[in-house]
């Protein structure tokens, strides 16, 4: 054995937990960092808001998770929480497909609305969950989307967006490349009522998503490291014919291309977005 | 070359041995009237045969059809005074979408046009009518100067779908298309889209919230290439007719979705079989549009467009 291996093998074990912790946490309760490797309690990792304090990275949130890690307790209101496609085209396996997220998820679809308080402050507010078909956007998505921003205007809320998506939803077809058009005009009609639109682009945010209701918003945050982009890398190296570098369509790429307002570490999101709010109040402008 | 359809190959050789016969009996004098008669009428049934029963791919072949009409044909025939105006006054004149004003039926009006090549000089010169995000920034400037000036807009629809590349994206693809989608939310001047070859995606869309949206009856209008679905669905490229039944891309389907307006019908057989009479029949759906859009009152136009798109997407609660 080389002495490089021994070295390595050594530096992986330190970061397991000691024989004796692996012996009192019952199966479930660690996990790990996909990136990094790290193992972590669960209750260390709840904490961290799956952020991983040895490498950084931002592993994704459920939806219900964000609501809570956001929102003031008991403050959260849902909309429209039984909403569910009809399957218009009936596409092939895609009720499997459903029911299978639907089980994984809890969730009717890949998007909550609602409203509540953050610090106290007042808003409504949109989360888009990865875990439910990549949060791609079909007639549910879009609905939702559309009918939150116009309970936010008719109640004179800001609004909040958590987006995240692999874009259209396919197995929709037309129907979902028409919800680009349904979340955009509810935005301008949002927008013309004189509501703050915050969007915050959470991994991944790509395609018809990108190129709706998720660009146009007044404010744009971006999680660390959070893919940010309208065509596939792929697609775009196929076409291009050269390999594209990492940090291509990245948060940070986005921040240096003007696509995004500002970066922001998970751990400070609440505290932002509560300035956000704060400077957003109308008692300031009427005094 | 004339390019051939693999279903059109067998009218395409009965039509050549007509010729040949026609030929034959003027060199050696004979009367074949006959005969030449006979195939005629068997040309015109097969071409009935064929021509009604197109299946869906030969359908998406004649929508990518090479001599298949462009843009800016229609429009020279459709308009009179047309002027061509560029750029984004941002970075660049993208030639993958065609603007400019000029007269319909003698009212100004403006145009936005996604356009094609029709051979290789032109389809790299146009990015085969794929746009980069200054073409849509160009596209929502003029509507911008339509408004302004009270003009009605009408948009010829056809491309792959919006450019994918480095540049596009550095420059903001995503933000150029859902920019137009919330502007053109809220133009109180009519608009009225046409898609003339192949509605590819949010790259068709970019120009394509109307308040009246048609489709030539062999178009197509996806929210991804029937290719592109089979390949990510089952991981198999040649699965693609399965898909694009799947996907319900054509104008038969999407008028039965409620996603388009109406279907505009066809030469048998392609528009690029006989452009003047397509030119009607495109002529004949965008004036009715034209007429009807512009007896509404100006500013409730964002309303009904909003009415129109609220509706679209089937759902249970």
């Amino acid at each position: 054995m080389q002495f490089k291996s021994i070295f390595h093998k050594k530096k992986k074990y330190a970061s397991i937990p000691t024989e004796k912790a692996k012996q009192e946490i019952p199966e479930g309760l660690v996990e790990k960092c996909g990136s990094c490797g790290k193992i972590y309690y669960e209750k260390e990792w709840t904490q961290q808001l799956k952020v991983c304090p040895n490498c950084g990275t931002h592993h994704r949130l459920t939806a219900y998770e964000r609501i809570d890690a956001l929102l003031d307790a008991e403050s959260f209101i849902e909309w429209d929480q039984s909403m569910e496609t009809t399957d218009p085209l009936k596409f092939p396996e895609y009720q499997e497909k459903l029911k299978k997220d639907q089980v994984k998820t809890g969730l009717k679809d890949a998007v909550v609305t609602g409203k509540g308080t953050i610090n106290g402050y007042e808003t409504a507010i949109v989360v888009m969950d990865p875990f439910f078909r990549m949060a791609s956007m079909g007639a549910v998505v879009g609905e939702k989307i559309a009918r939150a921003l116009e309970n936010a205007r008719e109640e004179q809320l800001p609004m909040i967006i958590f987006t995240a998506s692999g874009g259209a939803r396919m197995q929709e077809g037309m129907i979902s490349l028409m919800q680009m058009a349904k979340t955009s005009m509810a935005v301008d009609r949002f927008n013309r009522s004189g509501g703050c639109l915050v969007n915050v682009f959470t991994h991944p945010t790509t395609g018809g998503v990108t190129a709706s209701f998720a660009s146009i918003g007044d404010y744009h945050f971006a999680e660390p490291k959070a893919l940010i982009g309208f065509a596939g890398r792929r697609i775009i190296e196929q076409t291009i014919r050269e390999k594209l570098p990492d940090d291509f369509q990245t948060a940070e790429f986005q921040l240096e291309h003007g696509q995004v307002d500002k970066v922001v570490h998970r751990h400070e999101l609440k505290a932002l977005l509560t300035t956000v709010l704060d400077l957003h109040q109308p008692k300031g402008r009427d005094e | 070359m004339k390019q051939v359809l693999s279903f059109e190959k067998p009218i395409i050789e009965l039509k050549e041995k007509i010729k040949e016969l026609k030929g034959m009996a003027e060199e050696n004098n004979l009367t074949l009237d006959d005969e030449i008669n006979t195939m005629e009428q068997r040309l015109k049934r097969l071409e009935q045969e064929i021509y009604d029963h197109l299946s869906i791919w030969d359908q998406i072949q004649i929508a990518r059809h090479p001599e298949r009409p462009t843009s800016l044909d229609y429009i020279e025939q459709l308009f009179t005074d047309f002027i061509e105006l560029h750029g984004d006054r941002l970075y660049r004149d993208d030639p993958a979408i065609i603007t400019g004003i000029a007269k319909y039926k003698e009212v100004p009006v403006t145009v936005v046009a996604q356009q094609r090549g029709k051979n290789t000089k032109e389809n790299l010169h146009r990015n085969f009518a794929s746009p980069h995000p200054e073409g849509y920034r160009k596209a929502i400037r003029q509507m911008k100067l339509a408004e302004k000036f009270n003009r009605p807009i009408i948009c010829f629809i056809d491309t792959k779908g919006a450019h994918p590349g480095k540049g596009a994206e550095e420059r903001g693809q995503g933000e150029a298309i859902a920019r137009n989608l919330m502007e053109m939310a809220h133009l109180t001047v009519p608009i009225i889209a046409v898609v003339i070859g192949e509605g590819g995606s949010g790259g068709a869309l970019g120009i394509g919230l109307a308040d009246h949206v048609h489709m030539l009856e062999n178009a197509t209008y996806s929210v991804i290439s029937p290719e592109g679905a089979a390949s990510i669905l089952w991981k198999d490229a040649t699965k693609a007719e399965e898909a694009a039944k799947s996907l319900k891309i054509t104008a038969k389907d999407l008028k039965a979705l409620g996603i388009i307006d109406e279907i505009i019908p066809e030469v048998k057989g392609g528009a690029h079989r006989d452009f003047d009479m397509q030119v009607a029949y495109l002529d004949t759906y965008i004036e009715k549009s034209f007429n009807y859009l512009t007896t509404i009152d100006r500013l409730t136009l964002p309303d009904l467009r909003w009415e129109k798109y609220k509706k679209i997407g089937e759902i249970t609660e």
